[in-house]
């Protein structure tokens, strides 16, 4: 990349707006991600018998957590890819056509 | 200590989402299964076909690493589950719910859970960075040669324990599913794999995994309907009728004693995040699409697929309790005291019959061997691709070398790494394919995934910081497996208790030292080259995030 392009996305606010945004939101998914899983495993580990305690019938607490990791694991990465393509791709489009349309 | 050792054993069965076939009891071999062979033959059929239509449009070493990137996003997310779904996985985790109960959901949630991590922070910049393999990301900004051996080796270490596994783990259960010797089911195995992957390259293994995804998930989700259309789809009844056969009773609704130890749980359960996000044969499934969008899009139908897969195994390990542990015909000599007909992995296949009779039966084990196959292919297309991109072209060539002599030295070591996976599955039938499994594993979170990911997100990473972080993960990681009662005791041999190393998998000492290595030893950097590294990551940085500067690369 030259260094004139460098220098034009790095100025340009959308591509300030898109690398904020985006390690924002990617780092809190990431966390929220991590925070559901060790405390998951936290309780696994510390406090089993929390696992078999049943909510309904023969369901048990354990049964909902793992599915429901799961599904957030799913929905999560769902979030992230609506946004992404929306709001993310919006702003790359606009970012390289403004850095490499003038240096044409 | 002896809590960690009844550990090593079912953990085996899963440490690996590819293929561990921990505890495959040698036993009884099965009966021809004609059914079996005529799908499976099917499969070979339809896969060699599209190897030879593959093959046509195989011309350059972007066609045969990366599928000429033009792999759409869905496609590639199915592709993705078909390497990260296997047999082990399949036959593995039902097994473990069949004899621990909820036990085998935690590992089922250990190997979803990193893909969210990858979506979040990964996916989109290795899209943007990398060619070929991860190491074209990791030495993006860094010093090609060294980063590059040390990534390799990363990769071929992975690779190899996870090929041994695979190779010795097909032997063992298309003996058992298919009633053929095990030294021809291992030639047949790496024979095929030769096939697509030196003619057919990525197009042919994508395709590939592709099919055996489909199949593998078609088959899962017949099984879990048919078992619970017996409980007239009441999920509580299965589960109350599960307590009440099996002779643990109301403990397997609880985590077992295997993961009362914090630290067990905890460093397994970071080995298995992580290790995912530092699989060579997986990474590489991202240069195959054509941008960061369809890279995020192949995440979310790999997340998606997989996690509804392992929703179904669960429910294939509790169908299993109530329909194959209480029915005799399923046991040796009759008699449900004793083991199961084939092994402690089979309950799926026995549950199969159970559900669906000899042609349910026929079509699942064809399925497992499909599986089986499709991984294998995708290990050694990403090893064959260490050697010719990493190795041969960047460190020995320097990058002085046609696209043509690359693929073509891929395509030998692709020869070469069938035949030696051939030997060593031969020369390995009696190891337990476990540690290999979980050494890969480890490997992958303590090497390869502390320097790829510092090298995309951290500007203070330097060439020597990597390379000492790197080859300190490696080391340690298989250092404190080797030292784990896992292999000290039950490979090598000691007494009970002497293992050095009392934990089951080293991730959560030796990933944190590999992040910690690279950071001291980038921090203290002055040379000339750490100036150099720092200084380019905002270049970097600003392609990783737009995809600016992609295609002129790509052209080169």
């Amino acid at each position: 990349m030259d260094d004139r392009i460098l220098a034009r996305v790095k100025g340009d606010p959308n591509y300030q707006a898109l690398v904020k945004e985006r390690s924002a939101f990617g780092w809190t998914l990431a966390i929220i991600m991590l925070v559901l899983y060790y405390a998951y495993i936290a309780i696994v580990a510390f406090v089993p018998s929390v696992i078999a305690i049943k909510v309904t019938g023969t369901i048990t607490v354990g049964i909902f957590l793992g599915a429901g990791l799961i599904l957030v694991s799913i929905i999560l990465t769902g979030i992230y890819v609506a946004r992404a393509n929306s709001r993310y791709d919006d702003l790359t489009r606009a970012i390289v056509a403004s850095a490499t349309g003038v240096s044409k | 200590m002896s809590r960690a050792l009844r550990f090593a054993g079912p953990l085996g069965v899963l440490a690996s989402p590819a293929f561990a076939a921990g505890p495959i009891e040698a036993g009884t071999r099965q009966a021809t299964n004609w059914t079996a062979i005529i799908i499976f033959a099917a499969f070979v059929l339809l896969t060699l076909g599209i190897t030879y239509w593959a093959a046509k449009r195989t011309r350059t070493a972007k066609d045969f690493y990366a599928a000429g990137g033009g792999v759409g996003g869905f496609q590639n997310g199915l592709a993705i589950a078909g390497d990260y779904m296997s047999a082990a996985s399949f036959l593995g985790i039902s097994a473990l719910v069949y004899t621990g109960g909820y036990y085998g959901l935690i590992y089922s949630i250990g190997f979803l859970v990193g893909w969210p991590i990858i979506m979040f922070l990964m996916a989109e910049p290795l899209r943007n960075l990398g060619r070929f393999t991860f190491a074209d990301v990791a030495s993006y900004r860094l010093a090609s040669t060294p980063i590059r051996a040390m990534a390799a080796t990363g990769t071929l270490v992975t690779v190899a324990f996870y090929l041994i596994a695979q190779m010795v783990g097909a032997g063992q259960l298309i003996e058992l599913l298919f009633g053929l010797p095990y030294l021809y089911a291992v030639i047949i195995v790496g024979v095929l794999m030769i096939i697509y992957v030196t003619f057919g390259g990525m197009i042919a293994t994508t395709w590939v995994q592709v099919i055996k995804a489909c199949l593998l998930l078609g088959g899962s989700t017949v099984i879990s309907l048919l078992v619970l259309a017996q409980f007239g789809f009441d999920f509580n009844a299965l589960i109350a009728k599960a307590v009440e056969v099996h002779s643990k009773h109301e403990a397997i609704l609880l985590p077992g004693p295997a993961v009362a130890n914090p630290i067990n749980a905890f460093s397994l359960g970071m080995a298995l995040m992580f290790g995912t996000a530092g699989l060579p044969h997986i990474l590489m499934r991202f240069f195959t699409v054509s941008n960061a969008k369809e890279a995020r899009k192949s995440v979310f139908w790999a997340t998606t697929f997989i996690g509804y897969f392992y929703i179904l195994t669960f429910i294939i390990g509790f169908g299993a309790i109530v329909l194959v542990l209480t029915n005799p015909e399923y046991h040796v000599g009759g008699d449900v005291k004793a083991g199961l007909l084939g092994g402690g992995n089979m309950p799926a296949i026995h549950l199969a019959h159970a559900v669906g009779g000899d042609l349910m039966k026929g079509f699942i084990a064809a399925v497992a061997f499909a599986t089986i196959l499709a991984v294998v292919s995708g290990l050694t297309l990403s090893g064959a691709s260490a050697v010719s991109h990493d190795l041969y072209a960047s460190v020995i060539r320097r990058g002085k070398v046609d696209e043509g002599a690359e693929v073509r030295v891929s395509r030998i070591t692709t020869l070469f790494l069938g035949v030696v996976a051939i030997v060593l599955g031969v020369e390995f039938e009696k190891i337990n394919v476990a540690f290999m499994v979980g050494l890969a594993f480890a490997v992958a979170a303590s090497a390869n995934f502390p320097v790829l990911f510092l090298s995309m997100l951290w500007s203070g990473l330097t060439t020597r910081g990597a390379v000492i972080g790197g080859f300190v993960g490696l080391v340690s990681a298989l250092a404190l497996t080797v030292l784990s009662p896992g292999i000290w005791e039950a490979v090598l041999g000691y007494p009970k208790g002497s293992a050095w190393f009392p934990y089951v998998s080293p991730a959560l000492f030796t990933m944190p030292l590999a992040f910690l290595c690279c950071w001291v030893f980038s921090v203290t950097d002055k040379s000339a080259r750490a100036a150099k590294d720092r200084a380019a990551f905002e270049a970097q940085y600003v392609r990783s995030q737009t995809g600016i500067g992609i295609d002129a690369a790509a052209a080169h």
